[in-house]
């Protein structure tokens, strides 16, 4: 049986009714058409589906829609403001860190959360925060590059 | 990939949860960061007819030191664990056990009590907490009970805890003096990655540069659970500390053929490694291990 969450994603509010088997990224993807955030391999093992949840990184596909009641999303549409793209995102188009592009949203998101906790990573602080993020294009020291152009 | 369909509860208290699981046994299953459980259930491993989730209930959530005592709540994540000072300053291979499982994106999700609750062999935070001597609460409907983790583990995924039980509260006493404790693990990768051995060991010395008093090792992935190397132990007890010792403890685990009585370390081949370099690895993981621990016991 369907169950009605509230949820404030991306600064808008939303009431939805889910099944108690779909996932975060299900919901967000297929319910309410927010197709920023990627789905990998499901498994919690890629990364591509990284959403902000009450101020930490998750994987969105292991977390259950209806243990997302009452919080507070930030998905990669909701990184852009009236002053144009999230520094991060500007970064990455400025160094290259898009290759085919499955990955990145999931890593701009991972990257914006460690930027809101820590102002000026160090590489391995980088590294470290972005190891749940897999590119199987392998360009991780360009995305690495980026992020630090940032924290600087 | 899918989740098989069940019903969702989520009790707002601990008596509740237990309330619940007395109701539906076996039919259900306790769901805190879902890390696990999820992937379990994708895979088609795992169907419970229902998910009691916990990882909400305000009380499970505790994080409670005295010089004495650590209690943690189940329910704490492991990003959580691994980034506490006040754990860190007297336990530090509980931080250390934190910061190695999985990915940040895990961490933030995953609990502590979730990843002694699955018992995978590999898992990262028992080794730390069976060196410390652990105990988990399990609390039922009528009445709770106090098993130490030495006693836990019962198989790959199996453990302690019936049906109608909820892990609740897990207990560490504060190390005596002249103590160490170190955590290291070996796995291809430094993220998302199962671990191919993983060592535990705690000490206490009589006084500074004194004999060892009392010393556990515990190993994970080389036995169907995490297990005390007590042969090794036992060699220790009584003598001062010193590499060459440590060289010794670990190959007394080495000398211990799989099937002895006795056997410590029965490692299998498989695609993370064979057994004979598990075995190795388990070795020179002892002899670090341990030599960290006499560090941190002799600098007190």
């Amino acid at each position: 049986m369907a169950k009605l969450i509230h949820l404030r994603i991306n600064d808008t509010e939303y009431d939805v009714a889910v099944p108690p088997n779909e996932t975060l990224v299900d919901m967000l993807r297929y319910r309410l058409g927010l197709t920023g955030t990627k789905k990998g391999c499901g498994l919690g093992d890629c990364g591509s589906c990284t959403v902000i949840m009450d101020g930490n990184a998750v994987n969105s596909c292991l977390v259950l829609a209806v243990q997302a009641d009452g919080s507070q999303i930030t998905t990669a549409e909701g990184l852009e403001t009236d002053e144009g793209l999230h520094p991060v995102q500007k970064a990455f188009i400025e160094h290259g860190a898009v290759q085919c592009g499955f990955c990145t949203s999931g890593m701009i998101v991972s990257a914006k959360n460690l930027l809101d906790k820590n102002l000026n990573p160090t590489e391995a602080e980088i590294r470290t925060a972005l190891s749940g993020n897999l590119c199987r294009c392998t360009g991780y020291q360009k995305i690495v590059e980026a992020v630090q152009s940032v924290g600087k | 990939m899918l989740l098989p369909r069940f019903d969702f509860h989520e009790p707002a208290t601990l008596a509740e949860a237990c309330e619940m699981m007395a109701q539906y046994g076996a039919k259900a299953k306790v769901i805190a960061g879902g890390t696990d459980l999820m992937v379990n259930m994708k895979k088609k491993l795992l169907s419970p007819e229902r998910l009691v989730s916990i990882v909400r209930i305000p009380e499970l959530k505790k994080l409670d030191s005295s010089p004495a005592m650590l209690k943690l709540g189940p329910c704490l994540t492991i990003a959580t664990i691994a980034a506490s000072e006040e754990i860190g300053k007297t336990w530090g291979a509980i931080c250390a056990g934190a910061r190695a499982l999985g990915s940040p994106l895990v961490r933030n999700r995953a609990t502590v009590g979730g990843n002694i609750g699955t018992a995978r062999p590999a898992g990262d935070m028992p080794p730390s907490l069976m060196a410390y001597g652990a105990r988990v609460v399990l609390s039922k409907k009528s009445g709770q009970r106090v098993v130490s983790l030495d006693d836990f583990f019962r198989g790959p995924g199996l453990t302690e805890i019936a049906p109608d039980e909820v892990l609740s509260e897990i207990q560490v006493d504060a190390p005596p003096p002249y103590s160490g404790c170190s955590y290291m693990n070996l796995s291809l990768r430094s993220a998302c990655d199962c671990n191919i051995v993983n060592v535990a060991s705690f000490l206490t010395l009589e006084g500074p540069g004194g004999a060892i008093k009392s010393a556990r090792i515990v190993l994970g992935c080389v036995g169907p659970t995490h297990r005390r190397a007590v042969t090794a132990e036992k060699t220790l007890i009584g003598q001062k500390p010193s590499e060459a010792l440590f060289d010794k403890a670990a190959g007394v685990v080495a000398a211990c053929a799989p099937g002895a009585e006795t056997a410590d370390c029965i490692p299998i081949d498989d695609f993370r490694g064979s057994a004979e370099y598990k075995m190795d690895m388990a070795k020179l993981l002892i002899r670090r291990t341990l030599s960290a621990a006499m560090s941190q016991a002799m600098k007190q």
